[in-house]
């Protein structure tokens, strides 16, 4: 595979910094706008694909690990079932923050709002777990199925 | 007529992944087509959803005048929809995956001669 | 804490399976041990859950509502959250799986010594019975979906797991495109119903499916999907390369999630669509697909080579006589000989289930003594590996439905219903069975007995943490071999009697009569 020239690589680096920040604000605005963990989350690693694709495998290989990405995965899947677990105390899944007043407690107003972000209770958290999940799971899917291009490219021949 | 514009292309979406898993000879074809199946079954699903002139279902962020239940579009289907393609990236990630991994092993991938396990 | 059991059984795998990563990275023995500790706990909640069905009737469970028995919100008058409900039928497929994973995980533990990625294996496995477990409690047309899918790619990740083989990658991708394909047809239906009904909720839908297109169209999509997943022919032909080439604590779960999918067919004719469908060529159509299924299961078993393959088409079988039963229950109606189809078709599973659990655990055994599956390189074996051979002939006579066994009672229910329908399906079973015993006895004669191969002197049993495993299923096979009426009765009399109520299913969500 030839480097890829001047041009990708400087549309990367700009590029990158916005889509970074849309995604993150795609996984925090869950739950007052389209989007949530999932979607935000592919956002970011799509962001972070590009840079696999500008600037080869060899650099990001070394500053990420495939072990790494699946111990924030884990931690991200974690998360999402012990949100789930604490609503125990009436149910699975019970949203145990929504309306208490605590972190993301807070009841929204009724009526055309441009939305609050302190409200929904569990639901930030959970986005916020998925988005984690998410960003390991689908970059750890890109970088090895990359690493595999590469390598059999070299033993081909 | 024009509604029902979606349902054909439904319809197609069905035939053509169908008809790509059934008779292509090429792994990454059929891979293709179970993906196309999976996208006419979800366009299907957000379909069902659509209502004319309606809005998105965000309660705190409607236009003046919205009446609340009526035109508003059906939030069920596109959270249907949406685990649908959640699910959908896992099993396109593990199928390329292990079709990596015969390529690797066969060097082909034409599904005629990858037949090991016959009878 | 009793009440959250529902949501318990499925936490517990799932929180398993996503911290075996970090635990991983612990130590491999406390790996292991972490592993054994949940699995028990798993087994635990299951049993108690079970007992809990038992004495007090369906369970509900509502994800996220103030009360978990709360299926309809006060504001509204029909059911929107995800709802668990287990009955009769529930809790006893509850017991085959657990039964199945228990015996897979305690098998597993010695036969992987040195493999990498262990952890995702344990991952994977955890989450395969979170899948198999999900579909089997969940009152919920998509979440069954979900379900359906985690388990199918988490089976299919595990049977192309030993990557160095390339057979396993071949019936690896050969389930997950078989299964995704059925698993979207099952979407469409859903769609289609969702469409029709405004409604996911299985008792709600069994409630208001009338005998419309649509609702025939979706009943055929599901069954198709359905069928595909249990195995049945004409789309059979990935169930002999999955069992036969995953590692035997994979196959057993894979057959918990064969067994599984002939549930979801279970619920779905006889709760949602039986009383108010009328195809009339179905239950026909259903009979004569499973009499092919098991021809092409005994005939496809006599001209194989390798052990597994044999056991595996055995295996086709025996999903066809479960079949049998529930096309035989079709045709006359839950009532009278069809009640006494449906009994053994849901014994059946249980049986077959553990009879072919033991079948893959005998093949593990003999393939790691020996390194070899192919029959024509074994032989003479019961000399060095006494315990093998002894388990193995259990299995063997439990399999083709011997008398002193447990799969002589269930398949006894079932030839004395079809005789009821009609002699000639009764006695294309019996053959089909004999031959199935003639071609065990083959097998059985050319793996274990004959003259000693020099090359396999060395074979020896496997060590006794394996064996209990293996023990406990011949155990189990010889119980409900001698004491049919106590499984009958405990067990599998619920779960008729649950499906016989379909409209105890519906006005427990709905309320009502």
């Amino acid at each position: 595979m030839s480097e890829p020239s001047k041009i990708v690589k400087t549309i990367a680096s700009i590029i990158f910094p916005p889509t970074m920040v849309f995604g993150i604000y795609v996984i925090l605005h869950g739950h007052l706008t389209p989007g949530g963990g999932f979607q935000g989350g592919a956002v970011v690693a799509s962001a972070i694909t590009l840079l696999l694709v500008a600037f080869g495998t060899a650099e990001i290989a070394r500053r990420l690990k495939e072990s790494h990405l699946s111990v924030i995965e884990s931690i991200g899947a974690l998360g999402f079932i012990s949100l789930a677990l604490l609503g125990l105390t009436a149910t699975f899944f019970y949203n145990f923050l929504a309306g208490s007043g605590f972190i993301f407690g807070r009841i929204p107003p009724f009526g055309s709002n441009p939305g609050d972000m302190n409200t929904a209770g569990t639901l930030p958290l959970m986005n916020i777990s998925v988005g984690l999940k998410v960003i390991a799971g689908l970059f750890a899917v890109v970088l090895v199925l990359a690493f595999v291009a590469r390598s059999k490219g070299g033993g081909k021949r | 007529m024009i509604q029902n514009l979606p349902y054909i292309a439904v319809a197609l979406l069905i035939i053509i992944g169908l008809y790509a898993t059934i008779f292509k000879k090429n792994l990454i074809k059929i891979i293709m087509g179970i993906t196309i199946l999976e996208s006419g079954v979800n366009l299907f699903l957000i379909t069902l959803g659509y209502r004319k002139g309606a809005v998105a279902p965000i309660y705190t962020n409607l236009p003046e005048g919205t009446k609340v239940p009526q035109s508003l579009t059906f939030p069920v289907p596109q959270a249907l929809t949406l685990t649908s393609i959640v699910i959908g990236v896992a099993v396109l990630a593990l199928m390329l995956a292990i079709a990596v991994q015969i390529y690797r092993k066969y060097r082909t991938l034409d599904v005629t001669k990858i037949r090991r396990l016959r009878g | 804490m009793i009440q959250h059991l529902p949501a318990l059984i499925i936490a517990l795998p799932l929180l398993t399976a996503f911290l075996m990563p970090l635990i991983g990275r612990i130590s491999p023995t406390f790996r292991k041990l972490f592993a054994f500790i949940m699995i028990f706990l798993v087994a635990i909640i299951g049993i108690l859950l079970v007992h809990e069905v038992h004495s007090k009737g369906i369970i509900l469970y509502t994800f996220g509502a103030p009360q978990p028995g709360e299926t309809t919100p006060s504001s509204l008058k029909i059911p929107v959250r995800i709802i668990f409900e287990i009955d009769g039928l529930g809790a006893f497929m509850v017991i085959v799986s657990i039964i199945l994973a228990f015996t897979a995980m305690f098998y597993a533990l010695p036969y992987f010594k040195e493999e990498r990625g262990l952890d995702r294996f344990y991952a994977l496995l955890f989450l395969l019975l979170a899948g198999i477990l999900g579909m089997e409690l969940t009152g919920d047309m998509f979440n069954f979906f979900v379900f359906l899918e985690i388990a199918s790619i988490s089976a299919s990740a595990l049977i192309a797991f030993c990557i160095d083989r390339s057979e396993t990658l071949e019936a690896g991708i050969k389930y997950l495109a078989i299964s995704s394909i059925g698993a979207l047809f099952f979407l469409l239906s859903v769609g289609l119903l969702y469409g029709e009904y405004d409604a996911l909720n299985m008792a709600m839908l069994a409630k208001s499916i009338s005998n419309t297109f649509i609702d025939k169209m979706a009943l055929i999509l599901i069954l198709g999907a359905l069928l595909m997943k249990a195995g049945i022919a004409p789309m059979h032909m990935w169930l002999p390369d999955a069992y036969a080439e995953a590692s035997p604590p994979v196959t057993l779960c894979v057959i918990a999630a064969t067994q599984a999918s002939m549930y979801g067919l279970l619920r779905m004719i006889f709760t949602i669509f039986h009383p108010s469908i009328d195809i009339a060529f179905l239950p026909a159509l259903i009979i004569a697909l499973s009499l092919i299924t098991i021809g092409i299961g005994a005939t496809m078993t006599l001209i194989q080579n390798r052990l597994t393959r044999a056991i595996a088409f055995a295996g086709v079988a025996e999903m066809g006589y479960i079949l049998l039963g529930v096309g035989t229950a079709m045709y006359a109606g839950i009532k009278g000989y069809g009640e006494v189809a449906l009994e053994g078709a849901i014994f059946h599973v249980l049986n077959d289930a553990i009879d072919m659990g033991l079948l893959f655990l005998v093949a593990g055994s003999v393939y790691l003594a020996t390194r070899e599956l192919d029959m024509n390189n074994l032989g003479g074996l019961a000399r060095r590996m006494r315990f093998t051979a002894i388990t193995f002939l259990i299995a063997l006579l439990a399999s083709s439905g011997m008398p002193p066994m447990n799969g002589f009672a269930s398949k006894l229910l079932i030839y004395e219903s079809t005789y009821a329908l009609n002699p000639i399906l009764s006695i294309i079973a019996i053959l089909a069975s004999i031959l199935m015993l003639a071609i065990f006895v083959r097998i059985f004669y050319s793996v274990f007995l004959g003259p000693e191969l020099p090359n396999l002197r060395d074979a020896r049993d496997p060590p006794v943490l394996m064996l209990i495993p293996m023990l406990i299923l011949s155990i189990l096979i010889i119980f409900l071999g001698i004491f049919p009426s106590y499984a009958i009765d405990k067990l599998v009399d619920p779960a008729v009697r649950s499906l016989i109520d379909a409209k105890g299913y519906v006005s427990a969500v709905i309320g009502g009569g």
